[in-house]
């Protein structure tokens, strides 16, 4: 059985979810928006649906838009409010870069000025940097509340003192895709106006998110066109992922208790399991509080590329930095604003473990990991490193014929 | 056999993987991103990554993106740059295919396990006195063995080029039959990293210091000025700006470029023509050809062999040709009319 690791990239969908898809990928159907009884009846499937999540982000069911996913939400709140609100924008290194990039598009298209708050070496953001950035001035301050890479759990309700002390105009908005499946966002985030969340990190299907709105934050919508979401997000609503979220939400949301310690517990053997045999690994952020399902490890003398590629055939789906367009490796730019070399940053395994995430996953991990490494050459302390290790041999054996 | 297949998204590696998976190995495609900044040709664009990648998957094989920008910059694009700015005339292909293809992309496939690395290159792998050596492909207008001539027994022995067998007619008709969408891929041309917009010029301007010179005859005296003395070669006829005058009607070439004295200097095509070439950065497929053996050289790309033989240090032209400018491979061959000129070894013409 292969291990499925890369729960960060995307979770398989939970049973809760698929049955509630299922009436809406079949014999039920309605474009929410129309006048009739098919209509109405998928009106109401979002109508309940929206009341699902918004209870469980802790808001009214009218702070709840939904979007295409975590970057469209991330997007509307950035961009969405530098066009409402052209004033300075402030966002942590660590950042997605649905927030990067649309806070650099801010600046190209409206003129807006980003001020980029510094991380420090532990995968968290540094809240005198911050304090530096904020002023009057500040239109919308974004940090995550879970970094997607290293795990790092982010000192929100600092940084929403700082906000309101310093930037009393600011709007305070989180990243809280990576938060959702492990914390009780409803508190969690209570202290950010503005919440994103994504609905295939917990289960749901891949193309649904919603941006929450705690309090009343002018918008500017990117997607125009019709009323929708309260002109916040135009286009027919995606039924079948909307209704899927909000299963998927709720049944993450009941397990969390148990999920949670469960799930950690595992993390936990992953990491000192493989510290414990690999000599030139350390943990990225050692120390740090980080989410229950991410592992993520710096190799010494190891091109996570290659790595990669060998615990694939070797059966462990896992993840290194960010993927360019052409789906080549880069350094990670949040391991880049920790402080690491770039060199460093392509020797980046990360590892994360999710709802269906079983000892045997972290078994075949703590083999296959170890093996793959040493076959790469940056094993124990010592271990010889394996000259060309197919081709030397086999061509050891292929006596030179001749034609 | 485990075979990593390094495919460009052109039509030739794409059929040199559907032709090592009919043939039944186990069979992995890779594509190296090897440039990261812009460009308006050849490789590493995401629509030939794309490529490759829809390939392997009609294939039914993984398929990989190695990311070797900062090799390709370090040993490929920051070199091409500084011979310009010595006066030389690099060949980049060459130099990514000493240090990528056959270098960095053949110690991951070790590191991965792989017995054995192919490419869609058209040439062949065979043997020669009980050594391996690289032979011209069969399609001897698409050869392209010259472009190989540093690989050594190590790289070889490790080499399967599948298309060196078949014209490239043959390796389009190939990818149709079995629904490739590389089939009528044109051909890449220029140098991948050069932008067509701008070419050469804007690229190397950008940077090296790109310095005016004047144009002197082999008599000294001053015909003309070029705008950058950079980027002109020798053998260079073209956009010198050179007017024919109508007592000497014969054309004239660039026949020597000196960076400190900040001249070219033209003269007529005996100028040119020389009969030794010495050689730097030597290697050999299996030892130089010994003293008086008969040989051919070639001195470009698509240039026609002559007869040759190997002093120690320089290629003896038995007829003259054309000055090769400094930078500029010479490759030598055993010649093979029946199984294929054997790449004997070559090297870069001394400056």
């Amino acid at each position: 059985m292969p291990a499925y690791l890369d729960h960060a990239a995307t979770t398989p969908l939970r049973p809760e979810a698929r049955a509630a898809m299922e009436p809406w990928l079949s014999e039920r159907f309605g474009n929410p928006s129309g006048p009739h009884g098919a209509a109405r009846a998928a009106r109401q499937a979002i109508d309940e649906a929206r009341e699902v999540v918004a209870d469980l982000l802790g808001v009214g069911p009218g702070g709840v838009v939904f979007t295409s996913g975590g970057t469209e939400a991330d997007n509307l709140a950035v961009l969405g409010r530098a066009r409402a609100c052209p004033r300075p924008l402030v966002v942590s290194a660590l950042e997605h870069h649905a927030v990067l990039r649309a806070a650099e598009v801010a600046a190209e298209v409206l003129g807006v000025e980003v001020r980029t708050v510094r991380a420090g070496r532990d995968g968290v953001v540094d809240l005198e940097s911050l304090e530096a950035a904020l002023g009057d001035d500040v239109g919308l301050v974004s940090v995550q509340l879970v970094n997607n890479e290293v795990g790092t759990v982010q000192p929100l309700e600092a940084v929403a003192r700082l906000v309101r002390r310093h930037a009393p105009r600011a709007v305070l908005h989180t990243d809280a895709v990576q938060a959702a499946p492990w914390f009780d966002l409803a508190e969690a985030a209570r202290v950010a106006d503005l919440v994103t969340v994504s609905a295939h990190k917990f289960g749901g299907p891949q193309g649904t998110g919603a941006l929450a709105l705690r309090s009343p934050v002018e918008l500017a919508p990117l997607v125009v066109g019709g009323p929708q979401e309260r002109e916040l997000r135009a286009g027919t609503h995606n039924v079948a992922g909307i209704v899927g979220m909000a299963a998927a939400f709720q049944a993450a949301a009941a397990e969390r208790p148990v999920a949670g310690p469960r799930v950690s517990a595992l993390r936990d053997r992953l990491v000192s399991g493989l510290l414990s045999r690999l000599s030139g690994a350390r943990e990225t952020a050692p120390g740090a509080q980080k989410a229950p399902g991410h592992c993520h490890l710096v190799l010494d003398d190891v091109e996570s590329e290659a790595l990669l590629v060998l615990l694939d055939r070797l059966g462990v789906a896992a993840s290194a930095g960010s993927a360019c367009a052409s789906g080549a490796i880069e350094p990670s730019h949040v391991l880049l604003a920790m402080g690491f070399s770039p060199k460093e940053a392509l020797g980046a395994l990360r590892l994360t473990l999710g709802h269906t995430s079983s000892p045997a996953d972290v078994d075949l991990a703590l083999e296959a990991v170890p093996q793959a490494v040493s076959q790469l050459g940056g094993g124990p302390a010592g271990a010889p490193r394996p000259a060309g290790a197919g081709l030397a041999a086999a061509h050891a054996q292929a006596a030179p014929g001749g034609p | 056999m485990r075979v990593l297949v390094a495919m460009s998204g052109g039509v030739d590696s794409s059929v040199a993987a559907l032709l090592l998976v009919e043939e039944g190995h186990e069979v992995v495609g890779a594509t190296m991103k090897l440039w990261g900044g812009p460009a308006g040709s050849g490789c590493c664009s995401v629509a030939d990554v794309d490529d490759a990648r829809r390939v392997a998957q009609q294939l039914g094989i993984p398929h990989h993106v190695f990311n070797f920008t900062a090799e390709f910059e370090q040993s490929v694009v920051g070199p091409y740059a500084d011979a310009h700015a010595r006066g030389l005339t690099p060949n980049p292909c060459i130099a990514c295919n000493a240090h990528l293809k056959f270098d960095r992309f053949l110690v991951r496939a070790r590191q991965l396990g792989f017995d054995a690395i192919a490419t869609g290159h058209h040439a062949r792998v065979g043997w020669s006195n009980a050594a391996r050596c690289l032979r011209r492909g069969r399609d001897v207008a698409k050869d392209q063995s010259y472009v190989l001539y540093m690989l050594g027994q190590d790289e070889l022995s490790a080499l399967l080029l599948p298309v060196g067998e078949l014209t490239k007619a043959e390796v389009r008709a190939l990818a149709s039959r079995a629904g490739l969408r590389t089939a009528r891929k044109p051909d890449s041309q220029d140098v991948c990293f050069i932008p067509t917009d701008g070419g050469r010029e804007r690229f190397l301007g950008e940077r090296i210091a790109l310095r005016p010179g004047r144009l002197v005859t082999t008599e000294g005296q001053e015909v003309g000025e070029v705008g950058a003395l950079e980027l002109v070669t020798v053998g260079q006829r073209r956009g010198l700006g050179l007017a024919a005058p109508r007592a000497r009607p014969e054309r004239r070439y660039v026949v020597g470029v000196d960076l400190a004295k900040g001249t070219a200097t033209v003269g007529r095509l005996e100028d040119l023509l020389v009969s030794r070439v010495v050689l730097q950065d030597v290697r050999w497929a299996s030892g130089p050809p010994g003293p008086g053996a008969a040989v051919e050289a070639q001195t470009s790309a698509h240039g026609r062999p002559v007869p040759a033989h190997w002093d120690g240090e320089a290629v003896c032209l038995g007829q003259p040709v054309r000055k090769v400018a400094p930078g500029q491979a010479v490759v030598l061959y055993q010649p093979d009319g029946l199984l294929g000129d054997a790449v004997l070894g070559g090297g870069a013409a001394a400056g």
